[in-house]
């Protein structure tokens, strides 16, 4: 809990509600994200957990609350500007470019204004050194020996990975995983819970969305629990897992 | 030898203008069945201009910025929306743009634009300037490609939602594309004009906006060479087949269904799998 001690949180969601039609899908929802810190997010299926982290990425639009980054209130960005902002998602169903090799794949999210400016993009040739970069990414995930292969040639495992590499060439300060081990077989979401374990540093944090409570409970140090779109639990990891109202909804079980 | 003139001028205008709307539907993913409408606004520009004394080559520059500027509106109105949404809002830009046509008696309302002046050079001057607008615009639509403009468009051509999650701004990347390629539209159309040197709304009408698509995708949505062929083949057929003229849309259409069911990635697709093939022998 020592990024906690910090005062100013580096993302804040404020009373987000998000509504389709007439069902409140997330009601009033807060947390707070510090500096270094990896965030546990969990609650049962349809808690409204993908749609918040949805809401705080601008993929979709909350009725009301607030997402303040870095002490700068986004909630009106659109998704590409929270993005430029600080922000990455690495998407539950993974989404990567077919046509393009891992090494593409991730030298375009690398791009930084040259995704933005028509103008830059069309003055600028060279990839070099965003495939360094990315080059460098795909090892870090442990994809170094697969960067000239395409995304169809490879397993889930591998893009999951890829997803979270695109992700980290935002050189994002909040990263956001959905679901990240859902689909991979237990040697698999070991070494990726691994992988995320990993991933905050200084300048860097990640909320990670996850089912695989054993994994989430060996690699996060503070927990988030949704129930039924609102606020449940908070706080370190062992304390929330010991809360009976978690076990109640979450782990179905009242002892 | 004019005859080969005119078919060749008029080949290269078509390959002009089908590489416009490669652009935008072959790099950047957005499909558009009212390109006429734009090859028409550079049509009437250039000449309008030329009718009151400017010569052709002067009208290149008003013809690509007008029909440009048009395009950069109609693409911040229609491109909120996608996929086949996207192809009914522009098919409603081409009626739209023979419907005022018609009822702009300073534009010739319903009986068109005649005696547009023969451009400077006669003939061979047409056939010059077309061959090395046509030359130029593919050398640009090469860069493009090769540019990390290119490497933008491929991404959203294939997924939007996925190019955003990266953090592109995928709303500015094609209204860009649009502009570009409705400019050239305009340019092909400023050529046209002095090609046939009688315009009238039905020039551009919808089935000149099918007609360019299915060069398109006969060639290979967003292979250059692919469409460069389409479009040299299909612009010649119907001056040598007179029952294709006879029977345009239908024989367009037709290949448009042939294409996409048997050949989805057209012309250009035919030559990458063929070379994957070398490659794998």
């Amino acid at each position: 809990m020592s990024a906690r001690t910090e005062t100013q949180p580096i993302l804040e969601v404020k009373d987000i509600t998000v509504t389709f039609g007439g069902l409140k899908a997330v009601d009033r929802a807060s947390l707070s994200l510090y500096d270094n810190e990896l965030l546990g997010f969990i609650g049962p299926n349809g808690a409204g957990k993908t749609t918040l982290m949805r809401a705080i990425i601008g993929m979709i639009t909350p009725v009301s609350g607030h997402i303040i980054l870095a002490g700068q209130d986004i909630s009106r960005c659109r998704i590409v500007e929270r993005i430029n902002l600080g922000m990455a998602l690495a998407q539950q169903i993974i989404k990567p470019l077919k046509d393009m090799t891992l090494l593409d794949n991730v030298a375009l999210a690398a791009g930084g204004d040259k995704l933005l400016s028509p103008v830059k993009a069309i003055l600028n040739r060279s990839r070099q050194q965003q495939q360094e970069v990315a080059n460098s990414l795909l090892r870090e995930v442990g994809l170094a020996h697969s960067v000239h292969k395409y995304p169809t040639e490879l397993p889930l495992g591998y893009l999951k990975r890829l997803e979270v590499a695109r992700a980290l060439a935002r050189q994002p300060k909040v990263l956001l995983l959905d679901e990240p081990l859902a689909g991979l077989s237990k040697t698999e979401a070991e070494g990726m819970a691994n992988l995320i374990m990993s991933l905050p540093r200084k300048g860097r944090s990640v909320i990670l969305i996850e089912h695989n409570l054993a994994q989430v409970r060996r690699i996060c140090k503070t927990l988030y629990v949704q129930h039924n779109g609102c606020h449940l639990a908070f706080g370190e990891t062992e304390d929330v897992l010991a809360n009976r109202d978690v076990q109640l909804a979450y782990l179905g079980k009242s002892e | 030898m004019a005859y080969e003139m005119i078919v060749l001028t008029n080949m290269l205008i078509a390959i002009l203008f089908a590489q416009s709307l490669n652009l935008i539907t072959g790099f950047c993913g957005q499909v558009s069945l009212g390109h006429a409408a734009f090859l028409g606004i550079g049509a009437y520009t250039s000449a309008m201009l030329t009718k009151s004394g400017l010569p052709l080559v002067a009208t290149f520059i008003p013809a690509m910025v007008i029909a440009g500027t048009i395009g950069l509106f109609v693409g911040a109105a229609s491109l909120r929306v996608r996929h086949d949404f996207l192809a009914i809002t522009t098919m409603g830009v081409s009626f739209l743009f023979t419907g005022i046509i018609r009822k702009q008696d300073m534009l010739g309302g319903e009986m068109g634009i005649a005696g547009i002046p023969s451009p400077e050079g006669g003939r061979v001057g047409l056939l010059l300037m077309a061959l090395c607008l046509t030359i130029l615009f593919i050398i640009v639509m090469i860069y493009i490609k090769r540019s990390w403009m290119g490497y933008v468009f491929d991404s959203i051509a294939e997924d939007e939602d996925t190019a955003s999650i990266i953090g592109i701004d995928v709303r500015r990347f094609k209204l860009f594309a649009f502009i570009l390629g409705t400019a050239g539209a305009g340019l092909a159309g400023a050529l046209y004009a002095h090609q046939v040197r009688f315009i009238g709304p039905d020039s551009f009408g919808f089935v000149e906006s099918v007609t360019v698509l299915s060069m398109v995708i006969v060639g290979g949505i967003g292979s250059i060479w692919g469409v460069t062929i389409a479009a040299a083949l299909l612009s010649v057929m119907p001056q040598f087949f007179q029952v294709i003229d006879d029977y345009k849309l239908l024989v367009y259409g037709m290949l448009l269904f042939l294409a996409m069911r048997f050949l989805p990635e057209g012309l250009g697709g035919l030559t990458k799998t063929f070379r994957k093939d070398r490659g794998q022998t």
